[in-house]
């Protein structure tokens, strides 16, 4: 089982990413489970939400405490939540930003662990230029189809058609085929760097 | 049709399947997407011949149910938490009066002090209202049920109350098999009532009744609830000879053949309740699971059959009767009566309080080793209980206690899980 946390403030479509990744790993034949913690769910307060991947029935309902990957759609809640809770050592690291992990203050944390696997990218700029609203989940599904694997780009681009239509949809495509490239570039320089380490 | 959709969008797409007549609704969380769903397919026209009625109450909710099931409609409705106690009162005259209305709860806590998230509470505390409840461990379970709901409440006159986890399975994505309405219109008759107010046969609903015959009528409904227990595997039964799959009955078994340690639980925690039980199987550990999803009419025979093979049974419930305990272990129980087996009661999730499976390995290994108490909540957090118990011995006015406990705790709203 792959078990995905997504942080990140109300309004950013936290709880929709993490539906439409359940959606684009469903369509591959995976089981896939997908549901948000509930509370504050108010513009800007810090929301979480869960997906599970596997191929058997998911009967889990814990909160994942353990995830193998995070997506943080604010690099602002690094410095308010326990973000890196629980997660497991050479885990996957997709951060919203421009910045990088040096700048954001968390290289310590995650030395040593594989590079390739610790990416950033700029999702909110990706969302104004091809949606022209400032809401990063849909690229960063994108890059998080490159980063992990776990699904195909494809799959994401379908389960976005799946939730939205019309210019809204076309222009997230956009988004997450671009988010997609640009982590996949870093992923090649960052085996390019470890390999000549 | 195999799809990837939320818990309470599978739930609203059975009821369709259903044909409802009348739905009404009043807005609560976790139930609001449901009738969100419904209302918007009755509005473009793809439930039809059906009316959305908004209300402005959930007391008026069940109002209306109640006036369109005596004319002869399929009803439906939902509710969750206050909402289902603020209709209290009609709750107990749409199973007095004997109509089918199918009602889901989504379940949820009540307060004070408020708290939107999920355990059985609400549910619960209607129990000896005379519906039948039932309670769904997945989402396809809950898509289930409610087919089966209506099929078996008109049968009976009754009404019937699916419950289902608000948020963990509401809000939930995961896989249903959504059914065609073929397979629905296959099991599901035409509602015919046996009582309705038509004016060309004049009759009156509801009348008053003295001393002289509540009992009857009273022992009648009770009867009636013992009949579910016939009628309800039969029509589980036929369930599966229609659509495929094992849903619904009065209660399952997992891996309990040879358990000397059985877990009786009801809801969505079976689910992780179930993973525990492979890990500590794997380990040796003869465990078994006992799920209740028929909890009124309570199948005491069938209970106490599917448990006494047991060294000790654990009865882990989001419930708590104050004042005396667990509310489905004394249930249990009963079913249990002098057979000598140890009993633990284990309150958990109360509000939303996360069942985890580290938790629940701790917790049945101290149950084997006999280290558990009679009654024990899970994960309380006994430190910032004791603080509070010495604020109110230092002084008088010690305040509020849930403040008291919220600020004891400081923020925590940076915690996961």
């Amino acid at each position: 089982m792959f078990q995905i946390r997504i942080h990140g403030r109300g309004g950013q479509g936290v709880v929709s990413a993490a539906e439409m990744l359940s959606v684009a790993a469903f369509r591959e034949g995976r089981h896939a489970q997908a549901f948000p913690s509930f509370g504050s769910e108010r513009n800007g307060a810090p929301v979480v939400a869960y997906c599970r991947i596997a191929d058997k029935e998911i009967r889990l309902r814990e909160p994942i405490m353990a995830p193998d990957a995070l997506i943080i759609q604010d690099p602002t809640l690094l410095h308010q939540v326990d973000v890196f809770a629980g997660l497991k050592r050479d885990g996957y690291i997709l951060i919203n930003t421009n910045r990088s992990f040096a700048e954001l203050g968390i290289d310590e944390f995650i030395r040593d662990w594989h590079p390739e696997r610790l990416c950033t990218v700029a999702a909110t700029e990706l969302a104004m230029k091809h949606v022209g609203r400032p809401v990063p989940n849909v690229p960063l599904l994108g890059g998080f189809a490159a980063i992990s694997g776990r699904v195909s780009l494809e799959s994401v681009i379908a389960a976005i058609d799946e939730k939205f239509s019309g210019k809204v949809a076309a222009g997230n495509i956009e988004a997450a085929r671009e988010a997609y490239a640009i982590v996949r570039r870093e992923m090649d320089e960052a085996r390019e760097a470890s390999a000549h380490a | 049709m195999l799809k990837q959709t939320e818990g309470s969008r599978a739930v609203a797409e059975a009821v369709a399947l259903c044909r409802p007549e009348v739905i009404c609704a009043y807005p609560i969380s976790p139930q609001t997407h449901i009738v969100e769903a419904l209302g918007e397919m009755v509005k473009v026209g793809a439930l039809t011949p059906c009316e959305f009625i908004n209300v402005e109450s959930e007391f008026a909710a069940m109002s209306v149910a109640i006036g369109a099931s005596a004319a002869g409609a399929r009803s439906y409705t939902a509710t969750a938490s206050q909402g289902l106690l603020f209709m209290a009162e009609a709750v107990f005259n749409a199973s007095g009066l004997g109509l089918p209305i199918v009602m889901t709860v989504a379940n949820r806590a009540i307060g004070a002090p408020i708290n939107i998230w999920n355990d059985h509470s609400d549910a619960l505390s209607q129990r000896d209202c005379g519906w039948i409840q039932l309670f769904a461990e997945t989402n396809q379970e809950a898509l289930d049920l409610h087919i089966q709901a209506f099929r078996l409440g008109e049968e009976l006159s009754l009404p019937i109350m699916v419950c289902m986890d608000g948020f963990i399975l509401t809000h939930a994505y995961e896989r249903v098999d959504i059914p065609t309405q073929a397979q629905v219109d296959a099991y599901l008759p035409r509602y015919e009532p046996r009582q309705v107010l038509d004016p060309l046969e004049p009759v009156s609903i509801g009348a008053m009744v003295g001393p002289e015959a509540f009992s009857e009528v009273r022992y009648l409904a009770h009867a009636k609830q013992m009949q579910a227990l016939e009628r309800m595997p039969e029509y589980a039964a036929e369930f599966k000879s229609v659509f495929g799959r094992d849903s619904g009955g009065l209660t399952h078994t997992y891996r309990a053949d040879d358990a000397e340690t059985i877990v009786v639980a009801m809801g969505s925690v079976l689910g992780t309740i179930k993973d525990v039980v492979d890990e500590m199987r794997d380990d040796g550990h003869k465990v078994g699971v006992f799920g209740i999803t028929c909890f009124r009419p309570f199948p005491l025979a069938q209970v106490c059959a599917g448990l006494r093979g047991a060294k000790r049974v654990i009865v882990l419930e989001k419930s708590l009767a104050i004042g005396i305990g667990g509310i489905l272990a004394s249930n249990v129980r009963l079913a249990l009566n002098n057979l000598g087996i140890d009993i633990y009661t284990v309150v958990a999730g109360l509000g939303g309080r996360a069942i985890t499976k580290t938790s629940l390995h701790k917790l049945f290994r101290d149950a084997e080793q006999a280290k558990l108490e009679a009654t024990t909540f899970l994960d309380l957090d006994w430190k910032a209980v004791n603080r509070q118990l010495d604020r109110e011995k230092a002084k008088r006015r010690s305040g509020p206690i849930a403040e008291n406990l919220l600020r004891d705790l400081g923020v925590v709203a940076a915690k996961i899980g």
